[in-house]
């Protein structure tokens, strides 16, 4: 082979070779993409029954029950709808009643929502960013007053 | 009066970074080599004011001058001194002052250990760095100034982050922010190289020790940001995928690929453009991981600033910054000639394909990280990418990777003989492939292939780094002058890579062998898990320096013998009411056992009734760590190599005269 070809072919093939990853990062990229949602989106009933998703709400206050182990049930709101949550584990440090929380899980046919992961990563105003942002309205206040937090929150400077 | 000391030094230093920027920049221009030598006392004066400025923070940290809303929002008088310390950097505006700092560390540095450079290129990179400085003293003083006065003053201020209240929080910021920032020599080095249009062997010998130097930071920030993850936020796992971890772990990927290709650069004067892009890009990374940690546009522990002036400053100054630097390079990086040949089967051939791998790598965790953010601005939806994605791409891609550590030393520069590798490293791959099936068959009498797979890439890099270190000692004749005889740029190349193969090696076992149970527990009940058997002591109340504390005992036993009694604990921060799990662990060599309190479950009461618990058991966890310090070590003793520290003097002399001639 003469130089150029040489070249030619090592630039073939390491354009092939980025295709390859690149296909194999786009296939593992669509499998693992979850989108998020809120009661009142599964409730509309437009994502199938079992599809792995994130759910974000906020905890209605007395909902929580505690079962057999380490079994636990809640229900999750948004400012229209609720969902009956099932948990078994451990609930993050961060998780209270009247406070939002992300769920990651699916919905089962029962209408139940099984989660498998509970977040409760939050700012300063007891909401995860997404949650907030799902349930802002035009003042930029959340909708529904009742269910915002019951901790103080104190005013920010 | 000292925090308005501290503001009106981060003032003077904006004007004298200034300074540091345009009259260097003058010089090189016009050739003036008066206004060239600017730069060096401009640098080490800016440097001065803003260690000042740093020194302001931490002083009305420790006197709890509530009066700063910096301070008031982030500290308590009951908070303990060294947290008081580190509180400086534990928000948005400490931080960011704490990468200014360390960016005049740097700078300092290369105008202190750098004279011996040719003054052109000196003066362009502390001018530079200049630009740098000045973006973010511009940025610190527009929109996020740590100074700020509070008016009232509160009487007491709202305490730090209990998360951040941690040994591992004490050091993995500077430690990672010197690495961060570290990576600004490096690129100010390729700006001055495409400026001056000379890019040759002497170029990379003074850029290599700073850019392992950087590395090394990184490296050692990134490893104490997982122990700190594991022990802190108790979950068990030691790395998350997280938005923050992937900021810094791209700029990694691409500092580690320019690493190895500085290598080729300055051993055969090959793919000097592709270096020089590899500096811009690791330190793009770093200024893009710095916008995504403080503009708040990701879901995070670290994220804390949401204010939209901030990252749309910030967003502002990496397009700048890059922009321009593209914009040199397309103009520039032609002029950068090769010389000489490549061929594929040679040290330098593989080399290329490490950074292809590591590039692509590189890009993944981009794509993974950057499509929801670019989804979201899209109006498209809120998605997320779980940890799913990032195993699965990284997996294939790092294989390979460790493949070719276990080539490095053998494969020789330009062309290299089949034969003669293959006969070399018969041996280690016989020796690696025996380890990997004995090993998990001796410890857990099981080896999927999974594990064999994995195993065999750790004790291949682990077997072929000791086989070069073996070898450079056999050459000379007795044991201890040949021990002393070996190269500390060998011995870092090879302790580096040991280190990846220890650091696979855990990896492999952790994600195979570890055993997780959630489980309710009532006081004096115990449990089995893997061999040993945990029993739940109870729970206590405790009163700490700022918080209140549930502290359990829990006492493992292995085959009838009491091998620890631990205590995990729930802690209640009294000024933010912030509750925190703080893990137990016992953890020996080869595996660790870790016990989290979860939570109580009985209304009865949290020091009679049963608790929520998490127990793990996770063999050679420590190994992903000893594989991290391994490899800071490796860069450390390859930073010092005596080749950088004797041969620069002659360096310059020779490129200084080939300037003139």
């Amino acid at each position: 082979m003469t130089k150029r070809q040489k070249r030619m072919a090592a630039i073939a093939a390491l354009l092939v070779g980025l295709g390859l990853a690149a296909a194999l990062g786009f296939t593992a990229f669509r499998k693992n993409m979850m989108y998020f949602y809120t009661p009142s989106d599964l409730l509309a009933g437009t994502t199938p029954v079992g599809a792995k998703l994130r759910l974000g709400g906020l905890v209605e206050r007395g909902s929580v029950k505690r079962g057999e182990g380490l079994r636990v049930d809640f229900i999750l709101a948004d400012c229209v709808h609720n969902l009956p949550v099932h948990y078994e584990g451990i609930l993050p440090d961060l998780f209270r009643e009247g406070q939002g929380v992300v769920a990651t899980g699916s919905l089962q046919a029962n209408g139940t929502f099984a989660a498998d992961e509970i977040l409760a990563k939050h700012d300063e105003n007891y909401m995860p960013p997404q949650v907030a942002e799902a349930l802002k309205v035009q003042d930029g206040k959340h909708a529904c007053a009742p269910f915002k937090s019951v901790m103080p929150t104190e005013a920010k400077k | 009066m000292i925090p308005e000391l501290g503001h009106f030094a981060l003032i003077l230093a904006l004007g004298v970074a200034l300074i540091q920027v345009l009259v260097p920049a003058y010089g090189v221009w016009k050739r003036d080599a008066r206004a060239m030598a600017v730069a060096t006392s401009a640098a080490q004066t800016q440097a001065l004011l803003v260690f000042i400025s740093f020194g302001c923070l931490m002083a009305s940290f420790i006197n709890l001058d509530f009066s700063v809303a910096y301070v008031a929002a982030n500290s308590n008088s009951e908070l303990p001194m060294i947290y008081r310390i580190t509180a400086v950097w534990g928000a948005h505006e400490g931080s960011l002052l704490l990468w200014v700092a360390i960016l005049a560390g740097w700078t300092l540095a290369v105008s202190v250990f750098n004279r011996r450079l040719p003054a052109d290129i000196t003066a362009t990179a502390l001018s530079v760095l200049g630009v740098v400085s000045v973006g973010f003293l511009l940025f610190m003083l527009l929109t996020s100034n740590p100074f700020d006065r509070l008016f009232p003053v509160p009487q007491d201020g709202k305490d730090l982050n209990p998360l951040l209240q941690d040994p591992g929080m004490v050091i993995h910021p500077p430690m990672l922010y010197m690495g961060y920032v570290g990576f600004s020599v490096a690129f100010a080095f390729a700006i001055a190289a495409l400026v001056s249009g000379r890019l040759d062997a002497a170029w990379a010998r003074w850029t290599r020790p700073w850019t392992t130097t950087a590395w090394l930071f990184m490296t050692l920030g990134i490893t104490l940001g997982s122990w700190w993850a594991y022990h802190v936020l108790g979950w068990g796992g030691w790395w998350f995928w997280d938005p923050v971890e992937n900021a810094s772990f791209m700029p990694w990927l691409v500092g580690t690929a320019l690493i190895h290709s500085l290598a080729v650069t300055e051993k055969r004067g090959l793919l000097k453009s592709w270096t020089v892009l590899l500096a811009i890009l690791a330190f793009g990374l770093s200024l893009l991981g710095t916008f995504l940690v403080r503009s708040g546009v990701i879901v995070s522990v670290h994220a804390f600033a949401s204010d939209p002036a901030r990252g749309v400053f910030i967003l502002g100054f990496l397009t700048t910054v890059l922009g321009a630097s593209f914009l040199l390079y397309a103009w520039r990086a032609p002029k950068l000639v090769s010389e000489g040949e490549m061929t594929l089967f040679s040290r330098e051939g593989l080399l290329l394909i490490n950074n292809v791998f590591l590039v692509v790598a590189s890009a993944s965790v981009l794509l993974g990280t950057l499509y929801p953010l670019v989804v979201d601005a899209l109006k498209l939806g809120k998605i997320s990418v779980g940890p799913p994605y990032f195993n699965a791409v990284f997996i294939p891609l790092f294989a390979p990777l460790l493949l070719m550590v276990g080539l490095a030393a053998t494969v020789s520069w330009k062309r290299a003989k089949a034969g003669e590798v293959i006969r070399h490293l018969r041996a280690p791959f016989i020796i690696a492939l025996i380890a990997a099936i004995a090993v998990p068959l001796l410890i857990h009498e099981r080896a999927p292939v999974a594990v064999i797979a994995g195993g065999f890439l750790g004790f291949w890099a682990i077997v072929t780094a000791l086989q070069e270190i073996w070898r450079r000692i056999r050459a000379k004749t007795g044991f201890v002058s040949g021990l002393v005889g070996v190269p500390r740029g060998v011995w870092g190349m090879s302790l580096a890579h040991l280190g990846l193969g220890v650091w696979a090696l855990g990896v492999t076992f952790v994600s195979s062998f570890s055993v997780e149970k959630d489980v309710r527990l009532a006081p004096g009940q115990s449990i089995d898990l893997s061999g040993y058997e945990f029993r739940f002591e109870g729970v206590e109340p405790r009163t700490g320096p700022n918080y209140d504390s549930d502290f359990g005992t829990v006492t493992i036993e292995h085959s009838g013998e009491v091998v620890a009694t631990v205590h995990p604990e729930k802690r209640l921060f009294r000024a933010t009411q912030q509750m925190m799990t703080e893990a137990a662990v016992d953890h020996t060599p080869f595996r660790d056992i870790y016990v989290a309190l979860g939570e109580p479950l009985d209304a009865q009461g949290a020091h009679t009734g049963d608790w929520a618990l998490r127990l793990y058991y996770k063999p050679m966890m420590r190994l992903v760590w000893l594989g991290g310090a391994l490899m800071v070590l490796g860069g450390l003793l390859a930073a010092t190599d005596r080749r950088y520290r004797l041969s620069r003097a002659a360096e310059s002399r020779v490129a200084s005269n080939s300037v003139v001639a």
